[in-house]
């Protein structure tokens, strides 16, 4: 096989038994790699209703066909699938920058492990020796000392680490996996799961060639690839990235604030993107083998956090930034880098906090309860304070917290469960999906809870190719094809950055494909696979009793507190009579059933048949 | 006869570069064709997201790899300042590794013999790391125009700072 390792590994880290397998062509085409064939993987190497956290839970680790090559975002990439602690349905998530390449060059596509080592420990797969290693003296270690002491004693610095910090290792339910510093796997709570298995790091160093199909049509494509991101369609990633979108959502009312109370915020201008490249941003860097680059490194010049360093993207900002109120971004800089100390999911930590601090200033939790942290809304030192006590899992709060909006609320009780904003579990990303409603629908029937990025429907409210505060007829078959490409530039594992690259959609991914791998794929076929995978992680949720219509919820205050602001937004929320009308619309799309669930002539047509048993006994809902 | 400061070696301007790595593919491609760092003659390091540089032979007048080759495996090109291996004589003691300075020297993942930059001379349009070099980090320069960037930059940034402090007294 060309572009594919050919392998796959297995770990067992309860026996320390190591093995290998290979990777048919077969399945290769028909997943791709990266989410698809993990989710694949998945399916077929766990038994229903095990916990996220049960031993048996596999954690997946994947490259993608293109990982190990020059091609610019595919080349340097991994993912990671498992069952999350979050939502109990499908966990997948995708990382950049340097661990990737290294992990197919040591000669595999996917690594299953299961089990849960005797004590802590992390893995050493060096080419073609792997080996279970002692990592007890890496307890409550940050990410980035992890990674330097594992570099350390293995004496190569050029060894790459995929590694969990301390919330992980204490079973955050939102805890994410961290390569390279600041590159995270970082939603649904992988890192959790790692965790769980005493596994506190993968070292990898590979040394093997990748090699590809068609050498010099390769070559020819990616560099007009590489030629294409320094032109318009990356420009907003390298100016001033995706911080850009804190002024643009904020003009559309869209950008939450205060736990979507509000849908605009006073102090969006010093939370900006100009203001943070103006005053903090230090350098741009990037991944390895990307012609892009995104990666805006800011350091705080002065103050109390003075000399604290971190990358910042849009949503962290706008989580821990306007969503708690906070309009200090010395602050929201120092955050993100003790979030990432941690390996915390950054989305989810901004708004687990900023549900805190709503039930606080509700009066759901006191001060006796916060031991003593004065929770308000804007409170940047509480912010600071809290994250300390959620990585740490200090204190009833801290713990609590720690669990992720959904059981923190059922923990605190009361009134709670109105402030916390989630979806299957998942916290909500920065969109105010009162404004957004195509984003709304969209999150809503995402497999991985709350999410924008398995179909992209906040594009059209964002672009105003819509009617963006109503959700109306059409809308439901408008979000479907959005989310096969999500699918394949998953499997693929493309950066969504790199999206604009690709001229001629489809046609060009196929193209790629194929030159990489030698395996003939059409345009046509890949959408079939992106329907495949979206409906086998469908699949997995029914399978694990997650995936009906009951599940494709919003958060109560999105249906229930309308926008205050004046303006064209003032009172918009969305109805469950227009979301119901959105849902019914998807599924009949999809062709579901009306209670959300993958018809078996569905399943055979994608050549999912094998696993029409999961669906039998709920079909009775007939077509949607 | 080319002088010896007009000898082309690649360079990395520490300002630009971003320690992307296309650089390693680009060479193992060009020399090896295949994806695969180890085999490039070009390493990036980053030592934290702000320093970053990628190193490679720099062809030293006088190179110390030369002079440590207790086999006399390694020989420097008069007109182009690369070294040149011997792979029969190289036994890959690995004396040249540790003499060079800039870690520019390395040891084959395969053939267990010394390797380093070769200036793609058997590339029509140069070296491929710096054709493919997103961030234009890269050079192929000589020493005299090393020295002759940095003095121009140098004397732009006197006079500019002289302006804005007159505009500043103003």
């Amino acid at each position: 096989m060309f572009a594919y390792a050919g392998k796959i590994l297995r770990v067992n880290l309860t026996t320390g038994k190591i093995s290998t397998e290979p990777l048919s062509e077969k399945l290769a085409k028909e997943y791709i790699g990266g989410i698809g064939l993990g989710i694949k993987l998945l399916m077929d190497n766990s038994k229903p209703g095990t916990d996220a956290f049960d031993p048996d839970n596999p954690l997946i680790y994947m490259t993608g066909p293109l990982s190990g090559t020059l091609g610019p975002t595919g080349g340097n990439s991994y993912a990671v699938v498992s069952k999350s602690p979050a939502t109990g349905g499908v966990a997948n998530a995708e990382s950049h920058g340097f661990f990737g390449p290294d992990f197919k060059r040591a000669g595999y596509d996917a690594i299953i492990i299961t089990g849960k080592a005797p004590v802590l420990s992390y893995l050493w797969i060096d080419d073609d020796k792997v080996e279970i290693r002692n990592g007890e003296h890496l307890q409550y270690k940050t990410v980035n000392e992890t990674d330097n002491m594992i570099r350390e004693e293995l004496g190569d610095f050029y060894i790459r680490v995929s590694a969990i910090g301390e919330a992980g290792e204490k079973l955050c339910r939102f805890a994410a996996i961290i390569n390279d510093e600041f590159r995270a796997i970082g939603r649904a709570g992988l890192g959790g799961v790692m965790g769980s298995k005493n596994l506190k790091a993968v070292a990898v160093r590979g040394t093997h060639d990748v090699n590809v199909a068609d050498f010099d049509g390769f070559k020819e494509f990616i560099k007009m690839i590489y030629e294409r991101m320094k032109g318009p369609a990356t420009k907003k990633y390298k100016t001033l990235g995706t911080p850009e979108n804190v002024l643009v959502l904020n003009s559309l009312s869209a950008l939450a604030t205060r736990n979507f109370t509000n849908s605009q915020f006073e102090g969006a201008d010093k939370v900006s993107g100009e203001w943070l490249n103006e005053h903090y941003v230090k350098k741009i860097v990037g991944c390895a083998t990307c012609g892009m680059r995104c990666d805006h490194i800011a350091v705080v010049p002065e103050g109390p956090y003075k000399g604290s360093t971190s990358r910042l993207e849009f949503e962290c900002l706008w989580s821990m930034g306007p969503l708690c109120g906070i309009d200090r971004l010395d602050a929201v800089i120092e955050a993100m880098r003790i979030v990432n100390e941690y390996g915390m999911d950054g989305i989810s930590i901004g708004v687990v906090v900023a549900f805190a601090m709503d039930c606080y200033e509700h009066g759901v939790i006191t001060k006796e309860q916060t031991d003593g942290i004065d929770l308000r809304f804007g409170n940047a030192e509480a912010l600071i304070q809290i994250i300390h006590k959620i990585g740490k899992r200090e204190g009833w709060l801290g713990n609590a917290l720690a669990e992720g909006t959904a059981k923190a609320a059922e923990i605190i009780g009361g009134d709670a469960w109105k402030y916390a904003c989630h979806i299957k579990g998942l916290e909500l990303p920065g969109y105010d999906l009162r404004t957004l409603k195509t984003a709304a629908l969209g999150f809503s029937v995402s497999f991985r809870g709350a999410c924008h990025l398995r179909n992209g429907a906040y594009s059209p409210d964002v672009k105003g190719k819509v009617n963006r505060f109503k959700i109306e007829p059409g809308r439901g078959k408008m979000i479907v094809p959005d989310g096969h490409t999500y699918n394949v530039i998953d499997s693929m594992i493309l950066c969504k950055f790199s999206r604009g690259t690709y001229y001629d959609g489809n046609k060009d991914l196929a193209k790629y494909y194929t030159l990489a791998t030698g395996i003939p794929m059409e345009p046509d076929e890949l959408m079939v696979i992106g329907e495949r995978i979206e409906n086998l992680a469908r699949l997995f949720n029914v399978r694990e009793g997650k995936g009906t219509r009951e599940y494709d919820t919003l958060p109560w205050k999105i249906k229930n507190v309308p926008v205050p602001e004046e303006g064209p937004a003032k009172g918009v929320c969305v109805s469950d009579e227009e979301h119901q009308l959105g849902l019914d619309e998807y599924y009949a799309a999809r062709g579901w059933t009306s209670d959300g669930v993958p018809t078996v002539e569905k399943l055979n047509e994608l050549g999912l048949g094998d696993y029409a048993y999961i669906v039998k006994d709920l079909a009775k809902g007939g077509k949607a | 006869m080319v002088r010896a400061q007009d000898r082309k070696f690649v360079s990395a301007d520490p300002e630009k570069c971003i320690g992307c790595v296309v650089c390693e593919y680009a060479c193992s491609m060009a020399n090896d064709n295949t994806f695969n760092p180890n085999k490039s003659r070009i390493r990036a390091l980053r030592l934290g997201p702000l320093n970053n540089i990628a190193v490679t032979c720099r062809h030293c007048e006088a190179p110390a790899c030369v002079a440590a080759c207790p086999r006399d495996a390694l020989r420097q090109e008069e007109d182009t300042g690369i070294i040149v291996v011997d792979e029969e004589a190289c036994d890959g003691c690995a004396w040249c590794i540790s003499a060079c300075p800039f870690g520019a020297m390395m040891m084959h993942p395969e053939k267990k013999v010394v390797f380093t930059c070769n200036s793609c001379k058997d590339q029509p349009d140069g070296p491929q790391c710096v054709k493919w070099c997103p961030e234009e980090a890269l050079t192929f320069v000589s020493a005299q125009q090393l020295a002759q960037k940095s003095r121009i930059t140098a004397v732009k940034n006197l006079f500019q700072e002289a302006k804005e402090k007159k505009v500043e007294s103003k």
